[in-house]
């Protein structure tokens, strides 16, 4: 499977639902969705292409809170990244655990990190904060204030 | 009546490198369930990298592990370098392998010297750091530091190799060939070993796919996946070497591929140093434009994975970063669970976490909350399991040498 095939059989499959391709360099695509297509994309993604799951990372941005997905064909080298903008006063998306293992801790974190809400997360629990983390504050948000910086 | 036990390691013990949770579940001397907890070493990088300019950035990754000390910087120079499509000078290339191939080196000895270790075999930790040591001796040539050498930079590296001492750095690296071959064939013929480690702590090769395992841990479940190889970067398409596999999934494939890959990486520093080409080591980046870059490097346990993103001003607007370990820690899940206790040290520190984790266990009695097996007595089941093994295949051994210090 080449670099073309991936790219015109998530076109074949997905095509109007998918917002944007950005073909940044031989090494690198990036692709807008929608955050309700994320589950089916990323599970054909992952189980029909053979993308291995690198990790995802989670931005504040402007605009609301981004979550790109970034997979790797690792025969091509590639990194495949899946980018959604969720609602920054109510981040909310379907957790993809239930598709790949891998991605259980990943998800903790940004719950974490930035308040995002995994639905059907099967075992969301605390990873790196404390257990009495003030359950409204997140350390990777921008509006976040450290209090160690007021001594 | 159930006889369940939790053994809460962790998450602080005086034996404990670093501090880390494990919950082991166990019933009799059988592992039931495990749960790992971290955080306790959680130090906000991330967020600390957003104040820091994107030079500062690559001495802050320097500083998330000492082992690896050279693999996030790496990571997070070809990321910010993926930004703009810098081109970084040939020669700096050729150190930037250099650099890498020594740190996977050192790191993978030392494991071996720490697996021997929880095994009883003394003698090996012995030799694994002694062979250790000349490698560090070369960093200390090249970098001036046996640890975080600062070398690498946004469009180079920072430290020139000085061509008087190339035939010395080869010279060390030929002493080490029979001790590579030394180790492998100790695994491939001790009878003792292939009990302790063959069809232990089994990941296959689904599991590796699904939980996206890494590395030496990836490897040794038969997945041909490095980035060395799937997406080249500094030196490493210029040179000859091969990825190394195993099949079975189990403590011993994992052994075994980190033990022929240090024979890999002996190869390609020396391939690196014979052709190392004359000319500028630094591309002298000014400005990082807006925009977002990806950096990977396949580092001694897997692949490192940089994120970062850039407003246009000098330090990252986000700055994310995934350690190897945090993809093939959650496989203790599978590989654990059913196998004893005696064998759960070598397991856990089959993954090579960073530090071995056998030093964090403690096994508590859920009722009384009394300490039943204090770290140290873990590390002495294991010893003990192979101290039995060596009476069973009658090989005679020195019961003093056994227990060592931890």
């Amino acid at each position: 499977m080449t670099r073309d095939d991936i790219l015109k059989k998530i076109q074949i499959k997905f095509g109007g639902r998918i917002r944007k391709i950005f073909d940044r360099s031989p090494k690198r695509i990036y692709c807008d969705i929608d955050k309700n297509d994320i589950p089916e994309v990323v599970r054909f993604v992952f189980m029909d292409l053979g993308a291995r799951f690198s990790i995802a990372s989670g931005v504040d941005t402007p605009d609301g809170i981004e979550i790109l997905y970034h997979f790797s064909f690792d025969r091509l080298g590639l990194v495949f990244s899946l980018r959604t903008i969720l609602d920054g006063r109510n981040p909310e998306i379907e957790s993809i655990t239930p598709l790949m293992k891998g991605a259980e801790w990943i998800e903790r974190e940004i719950h974490e990190l930035l308040g995002v809400e995994f639905k059907n997360h099967p075992n969301m629990k605390p990873l790196l904060l404390p257990d009495d983390w003030p359950k409204d504050k997140f350390p990777l948000r921008r509006d976040f204030v450290q209090d160690i910086d007021k001594e | 009546m159930s006889h369940k036990v939790s053994i809460p390691i962790g998450p602080y013990h005086p034996l404990q490198e670093e501090p880390e949770f494990y919950q082991l579940i166990v019933e009799g001397e059988q592992v039931v369930d495990i749960d790992v907890r971290i955080g306790w070493n959680h130090r906000g990088i991330e967020k600390l990298a957003e104040a820091k300019s994107f030079d500062q950035v690559i001495f802050l990754v320097e500083r998330i592990c000492g082992i690896c000390s050279t693999s996030h910087p790496l990571a997070s120079v070809q990321a910010i370098e993926d930004i703009d499509g810098i081109k970084v000078p040939e020669r700096a290339l050729y150190i930037r392998t250099i650099v890498a191939e020594l740190e996977r080196l050192h790191s993978h000895l030392l494991w071996v010297g720490l697996a021997g270790h929880f095994l009883g075999y003394n003698t090996v930790f012995m030799w694994g750091w002694k062979y250790r040591e000349p490698i560090l001796d070369i960093f200390e040539a090249i970098t001036g530091n046996r640890n975080h050498y600062g070398m690498m930079k946004v469009g180079g590296v920072r430290r020139d190799i000085d061509e008087a001492d190339i035939p010395w750095i080869i010279k060390q690296l030929d002493t080490l060939l029979p001790a590579i071959e030394m180790f492998r064939g100790a695994v491939l013929d001790d009878p003792v070993l292939h009990a302790r480690l063959k069809g232990v702590g089994v990941l296959t090769r689904q599991d590796a796919i699904d939980y996206s395992a890494l590395g030496p841990t990836a490897r040794a479940s038969g997945l041909a996946i490095d980035v060395r190889r799937d997406e080249p970067y500094a030196a490493y398409d210029r040179v000859k070497w091969n990825v190394v596999t195993q099949e079975s999934g189990d403590v011993f494939a994992k052994t075994m591929v980190r033990i022929l890959e240090m024979a890999e990486s002996v190869e390609i520093v020396k391939q690196c140093l014979e052709r190392l080409p004359k000319g500028e080591i630094d591309a002298k980046v000014k400005d990082i434009s807006p925009g977002e870059g990806i950096g990977r490097h396949e580092a001694p346990r897997g692949e490192v994975f940089h994120y970062v993103r850039s407003d246009g001003s000098n330090s990252p607007s986000r700055y994310k970063v995934r350690a190897p370990t945090y993809m093939n820690f959650p496989t203790f899940k599978t590989t654990v669970i059913g196998e004893t206790i005696a064998d759960a040290t070598i397991i856990l520190a089959a993954i090579d976490p960073c530090y071995c984790c056998t030093e964090r266990m403690t096994v508590v009695d859920n009722k009384t909350k009394k300490m039943v097996f204090t770290p140290y007595d873990l590390i002495k089941l294991s010893q003990e399991k192979t101290h039995r093994l060596l009476h069973r295949f009658g090989i005679n051994d020195h019961p003093h040498t056994m227990t060592g210090t931890a």
